[in-house]
């Protein structure tokens, strides 16, 4: 037995050695074509949604506990939180009166100058889904997919400032890129000066990193980073971050200059997902005036475009 | 004939809801490879059954749950992993669970390089002791994955 057993050549093998063989190369073929070629993003949303199960069954009891939670919680916190919030509110309000205003104006002085008006971007609110990803990258799970309209590419936001964008789409969830893994780079301006650049992830929880910003340049500590919206990608001028330190070196050919990212990445349960204001013109979204759509940045030369219906439903945020 | 497909498949099912279960940030990193010790668990007690392709399949599934860049990631870790259990399936066997932690932890060991390896090499560095923490959690998980999985194999005769 023993001895026929090394007498075979060893390039037969047994049909074990065959499998693996086989199967690794399958492996290592998936992961060239998924690299190169986009072929498998159907194969990958299908399966998606066959786990779906598995996902939200993990999201369930967490999402009920964060529920009873809330509902148990007593009257006088409640009132208290309340209180808070009207507060904030009637400070947001002002803010968004006077920055109506300021944005009738720009859309008045644009216009004299014959350049193109901002449009509304218009966005949906999106849940994190609470299961962890891969330690060591950057990504989160979101409980909207295709069927509510969100597509690859899309950008992230909360309420302090730009958190990614989608990568993948299933029917029923996406998964998206959070700015601050390394595989991420993000056209960003500086908002005091103008000076453009280009945000990279560092991969670490809170740290993005300026690159090819030169040694001579006007960057200080504290300055604003907002999206420059070249690259077409992400809308612009939101918020990202402010610059957290500034290193110049004369030996280097640039200054190391490290932000801050100003949304609470690793905290957030919800999300606004953004369609910049070119998509909006497209009919297949948001066709239907409940679907919870809301728009930011409503400016009159867009809302003159939907009907009435929607007018009612549709939130300034 | 073969019986109790559905145990299989239902500890699988329970090992990717593990896999994705949200820990606190010290905790992931010393989170066992469930989907891998389960694979180990049925190459060894049921090898006609669960082999290579079971692990490429379960490959995929973890590849989407977890957000992997690339498909086929965790199904050539998983895949190396079958090979191996197969090879050593009769060896390990005899041991008691404590000492087949100790094979499972060099099994784990490798899985966990080439997961992170492969990782690496689309940027994402890893600390080189996250390899050690899952080995080491695996190990010492092992004895109790082991008389759980061995229980239910018995209880629903599985074969």
């Amino acid at each position: 037995m023993l001895k026929h057993s090394t007498k075979r050549p060893f390039f037969r093998g047994s049909p074990i050695n065959v499998r693996l063989s086989l199967f690794a190369a399958a492996c290592i073929a998936l992961m060239y074509v998924d690299h190169r070629f986009a072929h498998l993003s159907t194969v990958r949303s299908t399966l998606a949604t066959a786990l779906y199960p598995i996902q939200y069954s993990v999201h369930l009891p967490i999402r009920t506990a964060a529920w009873a939670r809330e509902s148990f919680s007593s009257h006088s916190a409640l009132l208290e939180q309340n209180r808070r919030l009207m507060e904030q509110l009637r400070l947001t309000e002002v803010r968004i009166e006077k920055m109506e205003i300021l944005e009738a104006e720009n859309t008045r002085l644009r216009e004299l100058l014959d350049s193109s008006t901002k449009v509304a971007d218009r966005v949906l609110i999106a849940e994190l889904l609470s299961v962890d990803l891969e330690p060591f990258s950057r990504r989160i799970v979101l409980n909207k997919g295709a069927n509510h309209g969100v597509t690859d590419g899309q950008s992230l936001i909360d309420a302090y400032g730009l958190i990614g964008q989608v990568i993948h789409t299933a029917p029923l969830t996406s998964t998206a890129l959070l700015i601050t893994d390394p595989n991420h780079a993000l056209p960003v301006q500086i908002n005091r000066t103008g000076l453009r650049g280009i945000a990279v992830g560092t991969g670490t929880a809170n740290g993005l990193e300026l690159r090819h910003i030169p040694n001579n340049e006007d960057v200080r500590v504290g300055d604003l980073v907002v999206t420059s919206g070249l690259g077409g990608r992400f809308p612009r001028g939101y918020p990202v971050g402010r610059v957290n330190s500034v290193g110049r070196d004369s030996a280097r050919p640039f200054a190391s200059v490290r932000v801050r990212p100003r949304a609470q990445l690793e905290r957030n349960r919800e999300v606004l997902l953004v369609w910049p204001g070119d998509k909006l013109q497209n009919p297949n979204i948001g066709d239907d005036g409940n679907s919870g759509y809301s728009t930011v940045f409503g400016s009159p030369s867009w809302n003159k475009h939907r009907s009435d219906k929607q007018k009612r439903t549709s939130k300034r945020l | 004939m073969h019986r109790g497909g559905w145990v299989i498949a239902l500890t699988f099912v329970v090992a990717l809801m593990l896999t994705v279960l949200p820990l606190p940030q010290w905790a992931a990193l010393w989170r066992p490879p469930w989907v891998a010790l389960v694979l180990i668990y049925w190459c060894m007690a049921v090898p006609q059954r669960v082999g290579i392709a079971v692990a490429f399949v379960m490959g995929l599934c973890l590849d989407v749950l977890s957000g992997s860049a690339l498909m086929g990631q965790h199904g050539l870790a998983l895949v190396i992993v079958a090979y191996i259990t197969h090879r050593l399936h009769l060896r390990v066997r005899v041991f008691a669970p404590w000492q087949q932690g100790i094979s499972i932890f060099v099994v784990i060991l490798l899985y966990q390089a080439v997961v992170l390896w492969l990782h690496g090499m689309q940027g994402h560095a890893a600390p080189g002791s996250a390899v050690l923490t899952v080995a080491l959690s695996a190990m010492v998980l092992w004895p109790w994955v082991f008389v759980m999985l061995r229980d239910l194999r018995r209880r629903y005769e599985v074969n």
